[in-house]
């Protein structure tokens, strides 16, 4: 994949950057019910133990395929879903624990964009009442002050104080992503999770939907967790990237390291299979084909999850979970092979 | 290939489709005229709304009449105008000459009945294969889009088998009759990257085994750029440029191409600025009187709002619909 060489200095310690989200021994699990009286027969493994660190100011890309559990990370860390297992600091305060009135002060700091602008915004309210909403119920501003921050929220998002009357459905989805967006940020919120904000949108939508993002990021200094399955954008906008499969983060580190040399096969074979739009590029590249499907979360395989697909594959895979370590600083892995990587695939 | 072996499989003509909705006449397919050479890999790409997959769909008679109509147009597969020839021979094309692959498995596959039964079907009405021949015959074509354990396989029924194991029954049951032409409808865009891949690799594989000649639809510029000969971009019902797949990346010849290459990120490279397309895409409702991609172009002149430019050969094996020379930076009428 190394199309270009990285000499980017190391990454600094992730203790001593400022830390607004901290993830720990994180799990979510689905029960399923069966049979007259309902009882648990077992459970999707939805997020299955993830451990990272969000610092104030970045934007932390988390990629990986349908159902590795990176919608679910993101809902479980706004307490949306409550968790099974472990702890989500926010500002050094465990939201895990945190409930009623006190949870309900830190929300407006924590904002989600959703993927379906046609699913996340109220048909039958105006523009106006969908972005004044988070106003009046958290008091912030009321008649004409509401009235006026309504049109600088438009007006931050590249809409017009004239849409403040209209429906959802008078919008086209980029412009319906920009809605849901204005009233993300309406709260002066630090940290927005932004669950596929582009999946639903046209190519030459995506990339106005994204300069958005990036240049609020900018203005007011956001943090964001930008969940999404295209790994190409994830490199253009994110600063660190987390991989995950299955329930389980594989991989963590900045951007240029990870896209340029990747540790964990399956981070490999992912960032091999993404089409390059360049012919030239193309024709040139080697692949790693991985066989087979996903496993099911509900029943995934012993050991390390990513066994079953691996190209390099041991006994000790099986028996042993990998442990989430750091390969080197600000490069965290769960492979125990992860230094002998780049020896048995080698693509770059 | 050389110029004296080149042979149109197919070879479209002013196709126009329209569909009647209670909001008015949406202008799917305006005059839409391409060909497709023998063996070669044709790329169409274009954002939802661009008439891609109606002009395909168009050209099988597939799209729902009424409210959809074709208004006019001509398709010339081999002595047959597929516009115009009775239902009874389009459908001995279908599925038998022209094989389909949709974009979702899962709608496309009956669900009652098994994954052998419904290649088998298509075994029956369009070879002269017998009943016993069959059998071995839709084993072999699983075993060719690398299916393990075909014979167990045969005995599925369709929700039985993952997204990606689905896809290649699809291709499986397109390639049973030993097709001229593939068309498949973004065939992988439903698929996770890993196991779209996969079909990517299977396509390769048989496009050198079998030398079928392909029409693939889609709107990822990346899954084209590693697998077309030559590529057709489309907006608002029109082809807007056509040209092998090289020059197409590098040296693009229409607004629209050039904006969305632009706007796409890439995974080999870190900090490039994303063009914005500004606007939104085009509104079908209005008659195709100028370019429909004038509100947007960053190139716009007062011609482009009064007539409609023609798809225009420019040599090297080029067309492009603008009346702006990229390539020169001047207007491509007048002096």
């Amino acid at each position: 994949m190394a199309v270009e060489t990285s000499d980017a200095p190391l990454a600094p310690e992730a203790d001593s950057a400022d830390v607004i989200v901290s993830v720990e021994g994180l799990k979510k699990h689905f029960p399923i019910m069966r049979g007259v009286f309902r009882r648990q027969v077992g459970a999707v493994r939805a997020v299955d133990g993830i451990t990272f660190d969000i610092r104030r100011g970045e934007t932390l890309g988390l990629v990986g395929e349908s159902g590795s559990g990176k919608s679910t990370t993101g809902r479980v860390i706004l307490q949306l879903e409550t968790a099974t297992e472990g702890v989500v600091l926010f500002d050094g305060t465990d939201l895990t624990q945190t409930t009623g009135n006190k949870l309900r002060s830190l929300r407006p700091r924590m904002q989600m964009i959703f993927q379906d602008p046609h699913a996340s915004l109220n048909p039958r309210m105006t523009v106006a009442s969908i972005i004044g909403e988070p106003l009046s119920e958290h008091n912030k501003a009321r008649g004409e002050s509401r009235k006026k921050r309504i049109e600088e929220l438009l007006s931050l998002v590249g809409l017009e104080p004239k849409h403040a009357n209209r429906y959802p459905h008078e919008f086209s989805g980029g412009q319906r992503q920009r809605i849901g967006i204005a009233r993300a940020i309406a709260l002066n919120p630090d940290f927005i999770v932004a669950d596929e904000p582009i999946a639903a949108l046209d190519v030459s939508i995506q990339a106005q939907v994204v300069n958005l993002l990036e240049d609020l990021q900018d203005v007011l200094g956001l943090t964001y967790l930008f969940i999404s399955h295209d790994l190409s954008m994830v490199r253009h906008i994110a600063d660190r990237v987390a991989v995950m499969y299955l329930g389980k983060i594989m991989e963590l580190g900045t951007v240029d390291r990870l896209y340029n040399d990747p540790k964990h096969p399956y981070t490999k074979a992912l960032l091999s299979a993404v089409p390059v739009p360049d012919p030239v590029v193309e024709a040139a590249r080697q692949r790693v084909i991985l066989e087979g499907d996903i496993p099911s979360p509900a029943n995934p395989p012993p050991g390390c999850p990513f066994n079953t697909r691996c190209p390099i594959a041991q006994e000790r895979c099986v028996t042993e979970v990998p442990e989430w370590r750091e390969l080197e600083p600000g490069r965290w892995v769960a492979c125990h092979f992860a230094e002998q990587s780049d020896e048995l695939i080698p693509i770059s | 290939m050389t110029q004296t072996q080149v042979k149109t499989v197919l070879d479209v003509k002013d196709l126009k489709t329209q569909f009647d909705t209670q909001d008015g006449m949406v202008h799917a397919v305006n005059g839409v005229s391409f060909n497709l050479r023998r063996g070669e890999f044709l790329g169409i790409v274009g954002e939802s709304g661009s008439g891609k997959s109606v002009t395909m769909m168009s050209l099988l008679r597939l799209i729902p009449m009424p409210p959809g109509e074709i208004v006019s147009g001509e398709a010339r597969f081999g002595d047959q105008d597929l516009l115009s020839i009775d239902l009874e021979d389009l459908r001995a094309v279908r599925g038998g000459k022209i094989g389909f692959i949709f974009q979702d498995p899962m709608t496309s596959l009956n669900p009652v009945l098994t994954v052998g039964y419904q290649i088998m079907e298509s075994l029956r009405l369009h070879t002269d294969l017998s009943e016993k021949e069959r059998r071995p015959r839709a084993k072999q074509l699983l075993d060719l889009v690398g299916i393990p354990d075909a014979d167990a396989r045969l005995r599925n029924y369709p929700h039985e088998l993952s997204g990606g194991m689905r896809q290649r029954v699809m291709i499986a049951m397109a390639l049973a009759c030993d097709p001229e032409i593939l068309i498949a409808d973004e065939p992988t865009t439903a698929l996770d990257v890993t196991i779209q891949a996969q079909i990517i690799q299977i396509v390769r594989d048989l496009r050198e085994k079998l030398g079928t000649a392909v029409i693939w639809i889609t709107h990822d510029l990346g899954v084209v750029a590693g697998l077309a000969d030559r590529v057709l971009v489309m907006y608002g019902g029109q082809i807007v440029e056509e040209a092998p797949v090289v020059d197409l990346y590098s040296n693009p010849q229409h607004p629209y191409t050039e904006g969305l290459l632009g706007s796409l990120p890439r995974l080999d490279q870190k900090g490039q600025e994303l063009v914005n397309i500004k606007g939104t895409p085009p509104n079908l409702y209005e008659l195709p009187t100028f370019c429909p991609f004038s509100p947007r172009c960053p190139y716009v002149m007062d011609k482009c709002r009064e007539e409609n430019p023609p798809l225009m050969d420019i040599g090297q094996g080029r067309k492009t619909a603008c009346w702006w020379d990229m390539e020169n930076d001047r207007p491509r009428y007048g002096s």
